[in-house]
């Protein structure tokens, strides 16, 4: 498996260049978004007002981390990524919209997403889920957090990341979307299997 | 004879301050380390894995593990709803206090680990802060000769649970639903519930008995045991076979180990009814149990 070291901010040339199964990781700024701070980003765009962070070129992070106050700053105890899937109803137009190269997260995404990655070149990529400690050990610092009224969970955490990875290319910007391609395949041995097992005749 | 020396303090009071302690540590370390038949069984998975990508995913898997014990931080940022699995003996003399101590024990734990907070109402959105609510932490009552108390605490995690369910099949159906219901409930859940997993199935009973039984199947249950009736163990074999067959793979990359385990359970039905609960624990299969005598002594183990 090829394995990439990326910086922020992502150009399209580094996007395009990348495959299912690559390894990346990344060196740089990430930004956390789970479902509300998706859908505020769209509704902020719709009133046409600008977002309190830049995302061209700009990785999005699924991901609710556990974090702790200190004194001056945060500090990020445990960040693996969350279910991809609920992102889905809104990733398509913030890709498309905010200049968004790299979406991470974990168990896949749909076929709009992947659409909205080969046309405005971005990929898809998953941190392994429940990565928690591996993923915080990469954060360096915590930059700032914005929309902290969404809650913890839900805000927009700026993290400073060093080799944030390995990060395994699920979709790419050519039109390939690995997990979804291996639940195809999965499904496709379902008749046989229940055959097997003596549901079906 | 233990004797209680107390300032004003009661023997009840004494006892729910030794629960309470017992349930802090083991919601520490359910939340930190992995039990021991769970880190051997991916460590398994790991070594006979074919694929690359999947391969891959189980050995950031196992870093994780270990940092996490290194650290002693929580190995997921989802540190779950958190359950306790009772096993009170009916001389224990401190049942009055066990489910305060527990919800206590949940507050503090919240702040001392620290644990992400996870409750929310569902009618208003709020969330206390503290991992407790109306009817949470879940308190699962069981009772049996003796005067200890046992429990354990399972912080389950959201990303599997969302993927759980229920269905009624005709009864007519049988274990053939059984079997159609496990294999498209795996399909449905495809790489969202962090496989490699353990499956719990619930057969019977009403609804809500299946899926508790379910529950406890899937994050209960040690890896590695046997179910006592033969034909369950030989189904839980043979769905074992053919999940992982499905060829989904950890983190649904394709590969050899779609789950760890596969436990079924069951309670007798009624004749109309055939109901079938699925539950998924991710393989970051958080338990941890204690036990508390009468006379304040506990341990804590996995």
């Amino acid at each position: 498996m090829p394995i990439y070291h990326l910086k922020t901010p992502l150009s399209e040339d580094d996007i395009r260049s990348l495959e299912v199964g690559d390894i990346v990781y990344i060196t740089g700024t990430i930004i956390t978004a789970r479902d509300a701070a998706h859908r505020r980003m769209l509704t902020y765009l719709k009133e046409g007002k600008p977002l309190p962070v830049d995302l061209r070129g700009g990785v999005i992070y699924h991901c609710g981390p556990v974090v702790r106050k200190t004194d001056e700053s945060w500090e990020v105890i445990a960040a693996g990524p969350t279910t991809s899937a609920r992102m889905e109803l809104y990733e398509a137009d913030v890709i498309k919209n905010f200049g968004v190269r790299m979406i991470v997260g974990k168990g896949g995404m749909g076929s709009k997403t992947a659409e909205a990655c080969k046309k405005y070149g971005a990929v898809y990529v998953i941190f392994t889920g429940g990565a928690a400690i591996l993923a915080a050990k990469a954060i360096k610092q915590v930059k700032g957090v914005e929309w902290i009224d969404l809650g913890i969970p839900e805000a927009l955490w700026i993290f400073d990341v060093e080799n944030f990875g390995p990060l395994l290319v699920a979709i790419d910007s050519k039109g390939k979307n690995l997990i979804s391609e291996v639940i195809e395949k999965a499904k496709a041995r379902r008749e046989e299997l229940l055959k097997r097992l003596g549901v079906l005749s | 004879m233990v004797i209680f020396v107390s300032k004003g303090c009661s023997r009840l009071d004494y006892l729910a301050n030794i629960v309470e302690k017992a349930a802090i540590e083991a919601i520490t370390r359910a939340t930190i380390y992995l039990p021991p038949d769970v880190k051997e069984a991916l460590r398994k998975a790991y070594e006979s894995e074919v694929s690359e990508a999947s391969k891959s995913q189980l050995k950031a898997i196992l870093d994780n593990v270990k940092l996490a014990e290194e650290l002693r931080r929580p190995i997921c940022q989802d540190t779950g709803l958190i359950l306790f699995f009772t096993k009170v003996g009916y001389d224990f003399p401190g049942i009055k206090v066990i489910e305060k101590a527990f919800v206590n024990a949940v507050r503090k734990a919240t702040k001392e680990v620290p644990l992400r907070p996870n409750t929310v109402n569902p009618i208003t959105g709020k969330n206390p802060g503290d991992n407790t609510g109306r009817f949470v932490p879940y308190i699962h009552w069981e009772f049996t000769e003796g005067d200890s108390l046992e429990f354990t605490v399972v912080p389950k995690g959201g990303g599997s649970e969302a993927v759980g369910l229920l269905e009624f099949p005709p009864p007519g159906e049988g274990l053939r639903a059984v079997k159609r219901i496990v294999i498209d409930a795996v399909l449905k859940a495809g790489a969202k519930p962090c496989p490699p997993t353990i499956i719990g199935v619930g057969i019977g009973g009403g609804g809500d008995i299946a899926t508790i039984l379910a529950k406890k199947a899937a994050c209960v249950r040690k890896l590695g045991t046997k179910h006592p009736d033969p034909e369950i163990a030989k189904l839980e074999e043979e769905l074992y076979e053919a999940i992982n067959e499905l060829g989904i793979g950890a983190m649904g990359l394709g590969g050899k180990y779609t789950i760890l385990g596969i436990h079924i359970e069951y309670a007798h039905r009624h004749p109309a009814t055939y109901p079938v609960a699925v539950i998924f624990q991710c393989w970051a299969t958080r338990r941890a149990s204690a036990i508390v005598k009468a006379d304040g002594t506990y341990s804590v183990y996995q």
